[in-house]
């Protein structure tokens, strides 16, 4: 394919050598005009503003203060990793994203064997659950917050929890504030499991099934040795994303417990926020906590891209 | 040979290959199948359902304990996410309620003795969200179409690293990217105004853009422009005449796409707006009534932002694979 289009650019600009035409551009030009506004925006929003943030990651600055960054060296990520909290903060990040991705794929998988096999209204069902992920995460946790509310809230009702004095404090308590944000990312986040989980079950050529009935296999041995190996490639690209997307959560806790009780939910995003965007606006050490979160997400996705590629390319 | 025979005379042959899809036994399996994906959908859905019910009950039906399932509709919290309103006193009370001349909205506060003193933000609120979605949106979509052509069709230098680069963008926690912009829209004045937010958006949506579209570009024949070229087209009307109208789904697909996630965004929209460009977003869980928070009036609020986004993806569900997956994985 490359090769045809390279040998009828080499044809075409040969053809414009012998007969010049005034008005046409090269598709050189073409190239360049079209991919131009596209390279120097994100230049603009995304490199360059990347780079400033470097260079603050290493001063010691605060955008209210009225003082110029001032150079300090490597001393912001020193303070960053010897700090216990920003320990706790990684370690609670690493423990929500953790659990959730773990539940998502579970209950993703175990949709998409339910939904796999086409009954009357099965497109309807599937669309209907594939609705929470498109909704806006603070709005969801907006009404999340009122479906955990230990007196108006349904959800422990639905549990069974019936008096108030003894019912979960889901959102108040330190043990369990956790697990509410994993309930609710769960919820939001297993229909894209399941959605990939499904593109993976159709693309099972029929066949491998038919055999394995021909010589008897048995249900298990034919999902563990069709059904999960051919699944795996996408499976593994839902994992990897939804770790990133874990590991960037920043709107679900914002709305549902702002990092809270005490600091038990505050995951990184929510102490880069409020580091650089409270109290004493520490531009600089915030800065410095970016470049950190950056350089975890970038290893992460990177690994992600690739298997997007092979993806892609099967 | 006679072991032979009666070998096969036990292990009759007349069940078919696919054992697991015929016979009463699959059926039945299949049916259970349904009903609790049925089950599994409903129950996914309470939430949603939930928060529909409540913004249609009265104030006082919203805090009732224990909830309450059945109750009579009302579009108070409508009203009073679209209205400011003040506490009335007795005298005023009765002195309104002898006026003929209050409209329903009205007659319907007083019903809690206050009164509409005029317009809540919430309105201007949805409409910046519509605005800085709008734009951010076309402009996306316009760059992103004329590089996701050129990177499906010319031979780029370094185009893997370029697409690398592009995507990874998307990647970037909004946190991260913030306090540098942050910075740099004060300097520029552009902190809390449409037009940052519009700049902002777009390129977020863009890496994501570029690689949907590309994604739909790839998969129109080459032949058809190579044809073009060789009746005498130029280049640019091959792609304007032959390649647009081809990729008119997938212009149309990563349009909402874009949409639906300028819409939803949060975290840069807390960031760096305050008052004149903040949309509902950051908005909506800080609705506040005149005595403490009024679930109603917070729900009635999601319910109209969420709205449009169910609609769009029941419209969208052909494409939401290719969606999530940034046009990677194109085919279920």
């Amino acid at each position: 394919m490359a090769q045809t289009s390279t040998d009828i650019t080499s044809l075409q600009s040969s053809q414009a050598t012998r007969q010049p035409r005034q008005r046409q551009m090269s598709d050189l030009r073409i190239m360049q005009l079209f991919i131009l506004p596209t390279v120097i925006l994100l230049i603009l929003m995304n490199i360059f503003p990347l780079i400033y943030s470097l260079y603050l990651s290493f001063t010691n600055y605060s955008v209210i203060a009225d003082k110029a960054p001032e150079w300090i060296g490597i001393q912001n990520y020193t303070t960053i990793l010897s700090d216990q909290r920003f320990w706790a903060n990684f370690a609670t990040t690493g423990r929500y994203a953790l659990i959730s991705v773990i539940l998502q794929t579970l209950i993703g998988f175990g949709l998409a064997l339910l939904l796999r096999n086409k009954f009357k209204g099965s497109g309807l069902v599937t669309t209907l659950i594939l609705v929470p992920m498109m909704l806006s995460p603070i709005v969801v946790a907006t009404f999340w917050k009122l479906m955990f509310n230990p007196s108006l809230g349904i959800f422990n009702y639905l549990l069974g929890y019936t008096d108030i004095n003894t019912s979960p404090l889901w959102l108040g308590d330190p043990n369990l504030a956790l697990w509410a944000i994993v309930i609710v990312d769960v919820w939001m986040w297993s229909p894209f499991v399941m959605l990939l989980c499904l593109a993976g079950l159709s693309a099972i050529p029929e066949y491998l099934y038919e055999a394995a009935a021909i010589d008897r296999a048995s249900a298990w041995f034919q999902f563990r040795r069709i059904t999960l190996p051919q699944v795996m490639p996408l499976l593994l690209i839902a994992v990897l994303f939804r770790t990133i997307e874990a590991f960037k959560q920043f709107d679900l806790v914002m709305g549902l417990t702002s990092g809270g009780p005490g600091d038990v939910t505050e995951t990184v995003s929510i102490r880069l926020y409020k580091l650089a965007f409270q109290g004493q606006y520490d531009t600089g050490m915030s800065s410095a906590l970016a470049y950190i979160i950056l350089i975890i997400i970038i290893a992460v996705s990177n690994l992600y891209i690739r298997s997007l590629n092979k993806a892609r390319g099967a | 040979m006679m072991a032979n025979q009666t070998y096969q005379a036990q292990s009759p042959v007349n069940f078919s290959t696919r054992v697991d899809k015929v016979g009463r036994r699959p059926m039945i399996a299949s049916a259970i199948k349904g009903i609790v994906a049925i089950i599994i959908a409903f129950i996914m859905l309470i939430p949603v359902i939930w928060m529909g019910m409540t913004a249609f009950k009265s104030l006082s039906d919203a805090v009732s304990v224990p909830p309450k399932v059945f109750f009579t509709p009302t579009v108070e919290g409508f009203v009073n996410l679209f209205t400011q309103q003040r506490q009335l006193t007795d005298a005023e009370v009765a002195q309104y309620q002898e006026r003929t001349d209050l409209n329903w909205a009205e007659q319907l506060v007083l019903q809690r003795q206050k009164t509409i003193i005029g317009q809540s933000q919430f309105a201007g609120q949805l409409l910046n969200s519509l605005i800085i979605a709008g734009a951010s949106t076309i402009f996306s979509v316009i760059f992103a179409v004329l590089s996701a052509y050129a990177f499906s069709r010319f031979e780029i230098p370094g185009k893997d690293d370029l697409l690398f680069f592009i995507l990874s963008q998307r990647m970037l926690p909004a946190v991260v990217v913030t306090v540098p912009i942050f910075l740099m829209y004060r300097q520029l004045g552009l902190y809390d105004t449409h037009i940052g937010m519009i700049f902002l958006y777009t390129s977020f949506n863009l890496s994501f853009a570029v690689w949907l579209l590309k994604g739909f570009i790839d998969e129109i024949p080459k032949e058809y422009e190579e044809a073009a070229l060789v009746d005498g087209y130029t280049r640019l009307q091959a792609f304007r005449k032959v390649v647009l109208p081809q990729a008119v789904t997938g212009i149309a697909a990563t349009t909402v796409f874009s949409l639906i996630f300028s819409w939803n965004e949060y975290a840069f929209a807390l960031m760096l707006t305050s008052d004149r460009a903040r949309t509902a977003p950051p908005s909506i869980p800080l609705i506040l009534g005149t005595g403490g928070i009024e679930w109603s009036t917070i729900a009635a609020g999601s319910m109209l932002f969420l709205i449009p986004v169910v609609i769009v993806t029941f419209i969208l569900r052909k494409h939401l694979l290719r969606g999530v997956t940034f046009g990677a994985i194109r085919k279920g």
